[in-house]
């Protein structure tokens, strides 16, 4: 046990990311299952090369990141203004929130198709679904970030004469910092499912939904792994892009 | 000396709860005097600063800023919460100028001036969470300096201190008060802390929670010599003072 708490983190992520591998590939050849019921490692890697030597997984992946990142975009800057009016105005709160938390309580998997019959656009609709995803979990984030400032430093600031903006920009805004990017970080996962539910209501000809609602119409489950493997791999590096903006930006939370 | 400010017949009501918490509070403070407030726990100390500070507006009575040549700039101290997580220490003692849209050469210098004033030079770049509390608290005390006020309003800045640390600090508090034209109110729970550093105790009295509003019951001049050497803790006069205060929170 100690040695292996002495290995450092990335060594051990590869020993376990081996050790799942090699399980996978002895239950495949131990099991003689099917290749469309289960595929092993290595016809999802043989599955991996065609569809990126022939560049039809970085189309689809650019298409769905082209949804992604808009959603996810949008989804921020309607969540930021309106943050901001829910956590200063409690009659905005009291007006609203019952509607947001009503909004929530029906899963966007069914709003979905009713967006592909407003919105003409296969694109835009798309976009819209991830906006929807994040948008819930960012806004409650930014809500409690802007109201975590302690009130001393209000009052500080009003006794400096501050002026709103000064407040907004100051204190209330890194205040809410930490708040913000932990929800930032949330909703840059949640984007992904977003795009990827608005690909399955709206599976037009293009984006890592589409490839993967053919590949399980073709039976090419090796395929079907290939996909789930980029969404995962898409997800992870929007993770750890926030979070490295985030040890940029909170590199004031030293420990002691 | 001349009045630096007044407060006649100030009564103050929270507006949130019928809770009369002030009632006909009237004192004066002596330009370049330090004044320091005792009372017990909840009786409107804070409420009677935040006031000053024109955090709050009287529900009747008036407060009058008497000397108007520099400015009412004012300097605050909090208890606790003072400083900005985010900001180095150079960065939250600049917040005053910053605000004041000055960022220039000139603000530089002062801020570094009152970093090394009260004796934190070295620590130009550290962040709040690697200081300690009494760094902390002298952090904001540069802070609540750096803009030349010429009222320093200070709230129990000292009380999460240890014994040792505190009465440095109510030293260091005295040099940088002597260095500076400012006029000092300074709320505090100390007996001790409050005779060896004012030159006039407010004594504060009522029960706002049960209906009794507070005000102001004694005021104690205080004419122990300046410069105070800590040792004078130790004499019959600074005791006599002492327990004069004891004896009035009491009543
Ligand atoms: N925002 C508020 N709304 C309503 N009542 C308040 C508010 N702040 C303080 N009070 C009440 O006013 C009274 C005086 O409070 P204040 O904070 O001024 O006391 P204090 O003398 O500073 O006490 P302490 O020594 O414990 O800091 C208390 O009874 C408190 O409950
Ligand atoms: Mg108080």
């Amino acid at each position: 046990m100690k040695f292996l708490n002495a290995q450092p983190t990335w060594l051990m992520i590869l020993v376990s990311f081996v050790g799942l591998l090699l399980g996978w590939h002895l239950l495949v050849v131990w099991g003689a299952y099917d290749r469309f019921i289960l595929p092993g490692p290595v016809d999802v890697w043989r599955q991996l090369m065609i569809v990126a030597g022939d560049g039809r997984l970085l189309k689809h992946s650019l298409i769905t990141l082209s949804e992604v990142l808009p959603g996810l975009a949008i989804g921020l800057l309607i969540a930021m203004p309106l943050g901001y009016l829910l956590a200063k105005s409690p009659l905005a709160e009291r007006l609203l929130s019952p509607y947001l938390i009503a909004s929530q309580a029906i899963p966007v998997i069914a709003i979905a198709p009713l967006l592909t019959i407003w919105v003409s656009s296969t694109y835009w609709a798309r976009v819209l679904v991830a906006t929807l995803v994040v948008f819930f979990p960012i806004l409650i984030n930014i809500i409690a970030g802007l109201r975590s400032a302690p009130a001393e430093l209000y009052e500080l600031m009003h006794s400096l004469q501050a002026t709103r903006r000064q407040i907004f920009s100051k204190l209330e805004l890194p205040a809410a910092l930490p708040i913000l990017l932990a929800g930032l970080k949330v909703g840059a996962t949640l984007s992904v499912i977003g795009a990827l539910v608005g690909e399955f209501v709206q599976p037009k000809s293009e984006g890592l939904g589409f490839l993967l609602v053919t590949a399980r119409y073709q039976f090419k489950t090796d395929l079907v792994f290939v996909v789930l493997v980029t969404l995962g791999t898409i997800a992870l590096s929007m993770y750890g892009l926030v979070s490295a903006l985030e040890k940029h930006l909170l590199r004031w939370q030293v420990n002691k | 000396m001349d009045t630096f400010l007044t407060v006649e017949r100030v009564d103050y009501t929270f507006e949130d709860g019928p809770l009369s918490v002030l009632a006909d509070v009237s004192l004066s403070i002596p330009a370049g005097s330090f004044v320091v407030l005792v009372g017990p726990s909840g009786v409107g100390k804070s409420t009677l600063l935040r006031l000053l500070a024109g955090l709050l507006r009287p529900s009747s009575g008036r407060i009058t800023l008497t000397q108007q040549s520099t400015g009412n700039a004012i300097g605050i101290v909090f208890q606790r919460d003072n400083l900005m997580p985010w900001r180095t220490v150079t960065e939250n003692v600049r917040l005053p100028l910053e605000l004041q849209g000055r960022n220039g050469l000139a603000a530089s210098r002062s801020v570094q001036a009152m970093i090394d004033l009260v004796g934190l030079a070295g620590f130009e770049q550290s962040y709040p969470a690697q200081l300690s509390g009494g760094m902390a608290q002298r952090v904001a005390l540069a802070r609540a300096l750096v803009h030349q006020p010429t009222l320093l309003l200070l709230d129990e800045p000292f009380g999460a201190l240890d014994a040792l640390t505190r009465e440095r600090m109510g030293q260091e508090l005295l040099r940088i008060w002597q260095a500076m034209p400012v006029t000092v109110f300074m709320v505090t729970h100390s007996i001790s802390e409050a005779v060896f550093l004012a030159d006039e105790v407010l004594v504060m009295g009522g029960d706002p929670g049960n209906g009794r509003p507070a005000a102001i019951t004694h005021r104690l001049p205080i004419q122990l010599l300046r410069p105070r050497r800590f040792e004078v803790q130790g004499t019959a006069e600074f005791l006599e003072y002492a327990a004069a205060i004891r004896a009035a929170i009491q009543q």
